[in-house]
């Protein structure tokens, strides 16, 4: 099933010229204010660039043509095109304001899912306690969000939602949205947060009825049902590790962990170390600790993230990266 | 301009009298220099409140979000030191503004007496102020990190050294939030007793088994310190510079610059310094005198 | 009221302001210590347009290297953390270092006393010090660059500011530097404005330049000393841990916001306002009409300087209250207001005139299109709905280039163009002026008009790497960025080359009526003898083109029938 789902499009095909697809209940509000904006604009675009056109060809410098004797004001006219514009401006933020007193305003009950912004990678705690990279949600249910950062200010966005909300450190910030379309819909950050501000993406992947809980159910077991090696990997990719770690020795914002395990490596300080499953559980919890020697000490904390049994899957997981003996 | 400004200047161009030495070569009249340099000088005074009151906004901010901090921490604070700067400003206020009297009629000599005497008091303030931060800094009430108190015995403030234990009051007056833990009497570390778990649970208790000294209940104290140290500085810098400016007025005082005809400078210089000793009476009950 | 005869056109040498243009304010005084201690206003316009202009070409470079960067997506010419670096940088130096200085401190500089018919601003000596602290304020934000470099964005946000960001005091500190220059330049404005107009002169027989950098000197005065603030605050978070920023210590990061775009935004208006005013100059004069509306524009330069200090909050519709977003954007669309009269009027002075497509004239027209385009997306960001949706997108990016380079950039050519010969002696070649307008207008649309497409499809902005999808639209935006750069050159070139072989210039080439078309050009060193009679600055009627002089004349002496009063 999740296969399948991998394999759904990102969700395209009635996006216009200007907006992405509508995938959700608010993106309709949006679109007719946008649109209604974007008309009286080119209106007016068209109107004044047009007799400024016209003007220079009418008007244009002629030998012997004196400028025409015109008045040097007109209150009548100038009122009114003050006035005009005034009211259409009314318009256009009276209905920006309805529109934000939807996405403002969520509906009583909704499925709540927690969200955590780190630099550089989002994470999405179901009702169970399981985390996800991406953010599942089930078809036509409002879904409200409870989001925090750990560090600096992020910025949840959903085009499709037409959603954005700034994720500021030291609080909760709540939003919510219902989507209406299935499929895949990219959030990105946007609110600058540093070197990998512009790979913060993850995925909000909208299941049709009756298919929300049959993927949660599934994937929240998966630690049980997989080896430790197994459920490490897919910690790794789920819980923000993949994000600084890779596994094929390219170096990161963090070390690889390609053959790392089991041998000595130094530190900041200079000190060798050897990498064993102390040092990987020491460095899960307190990752400022020992860091290795070329990295920066940027590492988030997982202590209370983390359950034991996981970290224990982790450190499986990276032992099956180690180069076999020679 | 006036007409008959107009008029006197078209005559100055023309007829060449002397343009008195003090009048720039673009004014046309000394009347028109100095209106100028007044509305300048307002301007400038206009900008200086505005900055300050960025600052006024950010206590505004922290006072109405935690009204505790500030009732709490500013029992630190001398209130007989700043009462005493208070009144050493004013006066200095008024000798300054003696002195921009003594310019406007031409005697020279108490001109020069009372710049120096302002001058004297700039510094008088300064040196209550040395003594205040110096107590501050002993006592480690710094903002931010650094806001680490210590050596502060129980008795509430009874002299220059304010002193208080961070687990009990600093000041019997206010009422506000104070730790009910028992205190020994003259340390300030306080220990738990219960001996500490092997390992908290997840994401709750401190970290390492040695206990650190129990914080009083009021947390954060270090925003009122920053906020002081913020205003305060920023205060005395401008002290500082009204004292240079205050010096080179009485230098230029000495060689006789200033007369019934030209006392710009004392006069805008006076302008100056009377919003600094403004903005002193502002600081003063708002930092020192919380209620 | 003596009459003063300002009969130019018959070369007496005995008439007053009739001055041999070889000695002029260039040429009173030599050597480079003459001009580092000048306090002419005229020569200190001159010494900010080298600098400013210098800043300009340094941000124009880093633009380039963005441009160049985000050819593809991921890696092209730069890592990550450099391509941060670029966008800040490009953003900081082109606002402190060119942008907010620009206009005031050099056309305003040069101008306003000429305009006032007086001899210099209320405070010569304080002006030359606003140089020395525009310079001194360079050589920090110089210096943070050469350390190494900041990646914060120029909004410097906490609490990334605060804990990361490379070299975040010295360029703040920098910054704070180039305040005081703003302040002061706007306290010598404001008195010159109040105190040095001359006999007649009231407020409405001004020329509306004045206006303009009155509205202009009014928001540095006031809102710049917020900004001073704001940056020591984040200064003393860097160094002192006050932690007035930090959540951890009980700080509010949102607050630095707010005060960072009290001051940002109004600063806005500082960059626009004095573009509208060269606008109604060069509109009323290559049109020979008389400025419609004389009284609303004047009005409207006021409105938009008072009620900019209070929509700060719309930068941050994403962050804050419902009931402080729903303030916020009404009184957004209030200030899009008085923009739109401007417009209108400047379209009825055209209406009926006689329009010479001169360089100025062309930047002028440009000015309409793009500045619309400009200021109507902020309707977009403006309303709260869509701008929940654009914001912090290359929607947001684009809106901001088209009233800055659209708007303020455009007219600063424009005025470049306009008061070149009055400033140089020198005329430039128009067709080259013309044919660079055009390229510029064309590399303009293509580099940013496509942002617009991206910014409502989704794509945030200050983003090093992007998705296959806006490919086409970075390509568009990259190859419109080098056709600038190229029509930037052409200028250049020909401006530099004018200054050497080009016509020397008559004292009106233009036909303006405003007062430093009275004198010489260049004008000399203490530009008028007696102010020339005040009438009406945009009457052009006593105004008549000599093909000898190869400029305007006066058909009456000034002052012989006095003009009809200016409304």
């Amino acid at each position: 099933m999740t296969e399948l789902l991998g394999q759904l499009p990102l969700a395209a095909g009635e996006g216009s010229f200007w907006m992405p697809p509508k995938g959700s209940t608010v993106a309709l509000d949006v679109d007719r204010v946008f649109y209604f904006i974007f008309w009286t604009s080119a209106f007016f675009f068209l109107l004044i660039v047009g007799l400024a056109v016209f003007f220079v060809i009418r008007y244009r410098r002629r030998e012997g043509v004196e400028p025409g004797e015109t008045a040097h004001h007109n209150l009548a006219l100038e009122l009114t095109w003050s006035g005009i514009p005034l009211i259409l401006v009314f318009v256009m933020f009276y209905m920006g304001m309805k529109a934000m007193i939807n996405i403002e305003t969520p509906p009583s009950r909704a499925y709540e899912i927690l969200v955590t912004a780190q630099r550089w990678s989002w994470l999405f705690t179901y009702p169970n306690g399981y985390v996800d990279k991406d953010l599942h949600v089930p078809l036509d249910v409002p879904v409200r969000l409870t989001m925090r950062s750990e560090d600096v200010i992020h910025s949840f966005y959903v085009p499709s939602f037409r959603l954005k909300k700034d994720i500021v450190p030291g609080k909760y910030t709540k939003t919510w949205f219902c989507a209406t379309k299935p499929g895949r819909h990219v959030v990105f950050c946007a609110e600058y947060c540093g070197t990998q501000h512009s790979d913060m993406l993850a995925d909000v992947v909208v299941h049709p009825a009756g298919e929300f809980e049959k993927w949660l159910a599934d994937a929240s077991n998966f630690a049980d049902k997989l080896p430790p090696a197994e459920a490490g990997k897919r910690l790794y990719e789920v819980r923000g590790c993949m994000q600084c770690h890779s596994i094929d020795g390219k170096a990161g914002i963090g070390p690889s962990f390609k053959g790392v395990f089991g041998k000595k490596h130094a530190m900041t300080n200079g000190d060798m170390v050897l990498v064993d499953e102390n040092y990987i559980r020491e460095s899960i919890m307190e990752p400022q600790a020992k860091v290795t020697a070329g990295y920066d000490p940027v590492m988030p904390t997982y202590k209370g993230r983390l359950k034991d049994a996981e970290i224990t899957a982790i450190i499986e997981y990276i032992k099956t990266l180690a180069e076999p003996e020679k | 301009m006036s007409d008959s400004d107009s008029q006197r200047d078209r005559d100055a161009s023309h007829q060449v009298p002397p343009r008195p030495p003090h009048l720039a070569h673009h004014f046309a009249t000394s009347k028109q220099q100095f209106k100028s340099g007044k509305l300048g000088m307002w301007i400038f005074l206009a900008t200086e409140i505005l900055l300050f009151g960025g600052l006024f906004c950010a206590y505004a901010v922290y006072r109405s979000n935690h009204p505790e901090i500030f009732a709490y921490a500013h029992a630190y604070l001398d209130k007989t030191l700043g009462g005493v700067n208070t009144v050493v400003l004013i006066c200095s206020s008024l000798t300054m503004a003696w002195a921009v009297r003594c310019a406007q009629r031409d005697q020279q000599r108490g001109l020069v007496v009372l710049l120096a005497l302002t001058i004297l008091f700039a510094f008088g303030f300064m040196g209550i102020k040395v003594v205040e931060y110096e107590h501050k800094w002993k006592h480690g009430l710094l903002p931010g990190e650094r806001y680490r108190p210590q050596g502060l015995d129980d008795t509430p403030e009874s002299s220059a050294e304010t002193t208080a234990a961070a687990a009990s009051k600093p000041a019997s007056t206010t009422a506000a939030s104070r730790p009910a833990t028992s205190r020994a009497a003259g340390t300030f570390e306080e220990r738990s007793r219960i001996a500490p778990a092997p390992r908290g649970p997840a994401g709750l208790a401190d970290d390492a088994p040695d206990a650190k000294p129990r914080r009083p209940e009021v947390r954060n104290v270090h925003i009122f310190f920053g906020v002081y140290f913020l205003m305060t500085g920023l205060h005395g810098l401008h002290v500082l510079g009204g004292i240079v400016a205050i010096a080179w007025i009485l230098l230029r005082a000495r060689k006789g610059h200033f007369s019934s005809a030209y006392f710009t400078p004392v006069d805008l210089v006076g302008l100056y310094w009377h919003l600094v000793d403004m903005i002193w009476i502002f600081l003063f009950p708002l930092l020192y005198l919380i209620h | 009221m003596t009459a003063t005869t300002l009969s130019y056109g018959s070369h007496d040498p005995d008439a007053p302001n009739v001055h041999d243009a070889s000695d002029n304010y260039l040429t009173h005084g030599q050597g480079l210590r003459s001009w580092l201690t000048t306090t002419d206003h005229k020569r200190i316009g001159v010494m900010y347009l080298i600098s400013v202009l210098t800043a300009f070409f340094l941000g124009g470079v880093f633009a380039l290297l963005i441009r160049t960067e985000l050819l593809g997506p991921g890696r092209t010419i730069m890592d990550a953390d450099t391509y941060n670096q670029m966008f800040t940088l490009h953003g900081a130096v082109m606002i402190f270092l060119f942008i907010i200085p620009g206009m005031p401190a050099i056309f305003g500089n040069f101008v306003l006393p000429i305009m006032l018919g007086a001899k210099d601003v209320a405070f010569p000596r304080l002006n030359l010090a606003s140089w020395y602290f525009y310079i001194a304020g360079s050589v920090f934000a110089l210096l943070a660059i050469a350390l190494g470099g900041v990646d914060t964005g120029w909004t410097f946000y906490t609490p990334y500011s605060t804990q990361f960001g490379g070299q975040v005091i010295p360029i703040v500190f920098g910054v704070f530097i180039l305040g005081f220059s703003s302040i002061f330049t706007g306290i010598n404005f404001i008195v010159t404005i109040h105190r040095l107009r001359p006999q007649g002169m009231g407020w409405f027989r001004m020329p509306l330049f004045l206006w303009a950098i009155y509205a202009t000197s009014i928001i540095q005065v006031l809102a710049t000393p917020v900004l001073a603030i704001t940056l020591l605050l984040l200064i003393a978070e860097r160094t002192f841990g006050v932690g007035i920023f930090d959540p951890a210590m009980g700080g509010d990061p949102v607050l630095f916001q707010h005060f960072f775009w009290f001051y940002s935004h109004p600063a806005v208006y500082i960059m626009i306002l004095p573009a509208m005013g060269v606008m109604s100059e060069v509109i009323s004069v290559f049109c020979r009409k008389h400025i419609f509306g004389y009284r609303f524009i004047a009005y409207s330069s006021i409105a938009i300087a008072v009620i900019g200090f209070f929509v700060w909050g719309h930068h941050m519709f994403t962050t804050q209250s419902a009931v402080a977003n729903v303030i916020f954007s009404a009184l957004t669309f209030a200030v899009a207001i008085p923009s739109a009269i401007k417009v209108f009027n400047w379209l009825a002075t055209m209406y009926k005139g006689s329009i010479s497509l001169d360089t100025p004239m062309c930047y002028a027209l440009s000015f309409i299109g793009l500045f619309a385009i400009g200021g109507m997306t902020g309707l977009f960001l403006g309303s709260l709905g869509t701008d929940i949706h654009l914001h912090d997108t290359y929607f947001v990016v684009a809106h901001f280039h088209y009233v800055m380079m659209g708007g303020t950039v455009t007219m600063f050519i424009a005025a470049l163009h306009y008061w070149w010969p009055k400033m140089f002696g020198r005329m430039y070649s128009e067709r080259w002026g013309r044919f660079a307008c055009l390229l510029i207008f064309i590399g303009f649309n293509a580099t940013f008009f496509p942002m617009f497409v991206m910014g409502s499809q989704g794509m945030p902005r200050r983003y090093y790497n992007y998705m296959e999808q806006f490919k086409a639209f970075h390509h568009s935006a990259t190859g419109g960025s080098y056709f600038l750069a190229v029509g930037f050159v052409i200028m250049a070139v020909y401006l530099l080359h004018s200054l050497f072989r080009g016509r020397p210039a008559p004292a009106n080439p233009w036909g303006g009526a405003t007062f430093e078309w009275r004198c010489s050009s260049p004008p000399p060193h203490h530009n008028f003898d007696e102010p020339p009679s005040v009438g009406d600055c945009y009457d052009f009627s006593n105004l008549v083109y000599d093909k000898q002089v190869g400029g305007y004349v006066l058909k009456t002496p000034d002052g012989a029938g006095d003009s009809e009063a200016g409304r």
